[in-house]
């Protein structure tokens, strides 16, 4: 190695200058397993600047919601169901973490890199395509999405939550939920025609997405409309599986929510996929 | 180092970018036109023309950020947009706007591109070190880009799209922008990679650098190529050997091109002159009626205008 670094600046002829390029292999797979390591390590490379600030808020936030819910709710509500309310509320709000750190992520951070640091433009000019850029960006969010979903839970066995084993499950339903809330956000950053615009998405969907998923309050008391509305809320089947993850399997119902998470997962990845592709190969 | 890889139909005389009738449109806007263009393997390639010339849009389509409408692209054997991803593994490219991660260090920049450029792992640290002593910043390695000057990140941008040794390097716009000093170590850092034998194209709309660092020139206009070769070639084809300038008030300055014109010798506007092309060749008759003027040699600016026409839309 120190003959390249010492051949620097002469002039060699082109077939002995020493070449760091590695051709990309003669058959490629959909997605390089390279392409996606190097966005990964691009997102740890950033991740080292701002890990402190986000765990902060991720520890700090929920331990603010349990303490408000618990002493404003708890005084009022004691049982919810067969849980007790703190164990209702520290599962449930796993599911809101998990969502604001993932679609959040992807709509603010996508928009910003994409139309004002144009670091898109720069990775793509490198062996990567667009879809293993989507795929990368929602895997590092997803990853995120896992860990930091835990954060609620863990304040909430401080607060009394009992642990279980099955709470090891927790950081995979929070991934399959973040990667796919990654990729909506990823979507509809291509989406809005400036990044005001996500305020819309923000009021109108997101926000009826995550009170209306049993995250402080059960949807049982709804009306009927209104939980077979909840079937088509992502949401909800993340704070069911959690739930049941922590409390007790009910294999058959969670089997459903784990299929109805996945659909959701690749219809959010093709639409992510095709709108990003859109935006930025033109 | 290539063995183990067989691109389609490369031959060690084949162009290192081979462009064949490219035709790229948006919407009712045709921004490259039926574009013929070989860059052979070993030389700098100037594409010159003025902004809207498709210069840029000629750049996206080689990295396949861009897709053509019709015609053929091959870079280093390789079909492109088709099989792109294999070529871009192989060649650096240095983009017009400034798109390095502001909030990391300089060292950081190129680790990534260490990564995305598949550079193998016990070599990336080599890697990364040699590209910063081609940006020169290796006592800076540690500073976060947003604190570097203007041209130590227009270096550090030159220097990421270097980081895996690439035989060959897209240069969108090098120096727009910058200094006269920042722009003339960069010319010297383009200069270098020249000599190494790596293939370079590089669009500008700088004269002086085209003369100074091209061995060939293309002039692009309306997304075509309209003229080719070496900047000399091309000056003592469409300029001559030398320009007069004459200076005056602005009637004085028609009268000298209606004169120079109705003798048949092509005139352009140099800022406060007339420069008449091809003075050499002046019959004496005019030089009686106009004087000597100023003498200078011919330049490829003149080319470019005498090719592009004097207004720009």
């Amino acid at each position: 190695m120190s003959e390249l670094v010492a051949s620097t600046g002469t002039t060699t002829p082109p077939e002995e200058t020493p070449r760091f390029s590695r051709p990309a292999p003669r058959r490629l797979r959909w997605i390089e397993p390279t392409a996606l390591s190097a966005v990964l390590f691009h997102e740890l490379t950033i991740f080292r600047r701002y890990w402190a600030s986000t765990t902060f808020s991720s520890v700090v936030e929920p331990t603010i919601y349990l303490l408000a819910f618990g002493f404003g709710f708890g005084a009022l509500v004691s049982y919810i169901g067969e849980y007790r309310y703190v164990e209702f509320l520290g599962t449930g709000i796993v599911a809101t973490a998990v969502l604001f750190t993932s679609a959040f992520t992807g709509m603010f951070q996508t928009f910003v890199r994409r139309v004002f640091q144009k670091t898109y433009d720069a990775l793509l000019a490198a062996p990567i395509d667009t879809h293993e850029l989507v795929t990368g960006e929602a895997l590092w969010i997803g990853l995120k999405a896992g860990v930091y979903g835990c954060a609620p839970m863990l304040v909430a066995m401080g607060f009394g939550l009992d642990p279980s084993p099955g709470m090891l499950l927790v950081p995979l339903i929070g991934f399959i939920t973040g990667f796919g809330f990654g990729l909506f956000g990823i979507w509809t950053s291509t989406l809005v025609p400036g990044i005001d615009a996500f305020n819309y998405i923000i009021s109108a969907l997101l926000t009826p997405l995550f009170l209306v998923a049993g995250t402080f309050f059960p949807i049982d008391n709804l009306p009927g409309w209104a939980q077979t509305a909840s079937q088509f809320n992502p949401l909800f089947h993340c704070v069911e599986l959690v739930r049941h993850a922590v409390f007790g399997l009910q294999p058959l119902d969670d089997l459903w929510h784990l299929t109805a998470l996945l659909i959701f997962v690749s219809a959010m990845w093709l639409l992510a996929i095709r709108g990003m592709r859109r935006k930025l190969v033109t | 180092m290539t063995a183990g890889i067989t691109p389609s139909g490369s031959s060690a005389d084949a162009p290192a970018i081979s462009i064949q009738g490219v035709v790229k449109r948006f919407g009712d806007l045709t921004a490259v036109n039926g574009l013929n263009l070989d860059v052979p393997a070993g030389i700098c390639l100037g594409l010159l023309g003025p902004n809207g010339a498709g210069k840029s849009t000629t750049m996206r389509m080689l990295t396949a950020q861009s897709i053509p409408d019709a015609g053929q692209i091959t870079i280093l054997g390789f079909r492109v947009p088709e099989q792109s991803k294999q070529s871009r593994a192989l060649m650096g490219v240095v983009p017009q706007q400034d798109n390095l991660d502001a909030e990391l260090t300089a060292r950081q920049n190129l680790e990534i591109f260490t990564w995305l450029y598949r550079v193998p792992r016990r070599q990336r640290r080599a890697a990364v070190q040699r590209a910063l002593e081609i940006a020169q910043l290796t006592d800076r390695a540690d500073t976060k880009v947003d604190d570097l000057s203007g041209g130590m990140r227009r270096r550090l941008l030159i220097a990421r799209g270097l980081v895996h040794q690439p035989r060959l390097v897209l240069l969108d716009e090098p120096t727009v922008g910058l200094d006269p000093q920042v722009r003339q170590e960069l010319w010297a850092l383009i200069d270098t990679l020249r000599s190494e034998g790596v293939t370079v194209l590089m669009s500008t709309h700088y004269i002086e650098e085209a003369e100074r660092l091209a061995d060939d020139v293309a002039v692009m206009s309306r997304g075509r190529v309209i003229a080719r070769g070496t900047p000399s070639g091309l000056i003592a084809q469409y300029a001559g050997a030398q320009a007069a300038e004459y200076y005056g008030p602005p009637e004085r300055l028609v009268e000298v091109e209606r004169v120079a014109q109705r003798a048949g010798l092509s005139t352009r506007r140099t800022g406060p002159s007339v420069s008449v092309l091809r003075a050499e060749q002046m019959p004496d008759s005019l030089r009686d009626e106009l004087g000597e003027g100023v003498r200078r040699p011919a330049n490829l600016e003149d080319v470019f205008v005498a090719l592009t026409g004097e207004s720009v839309e």
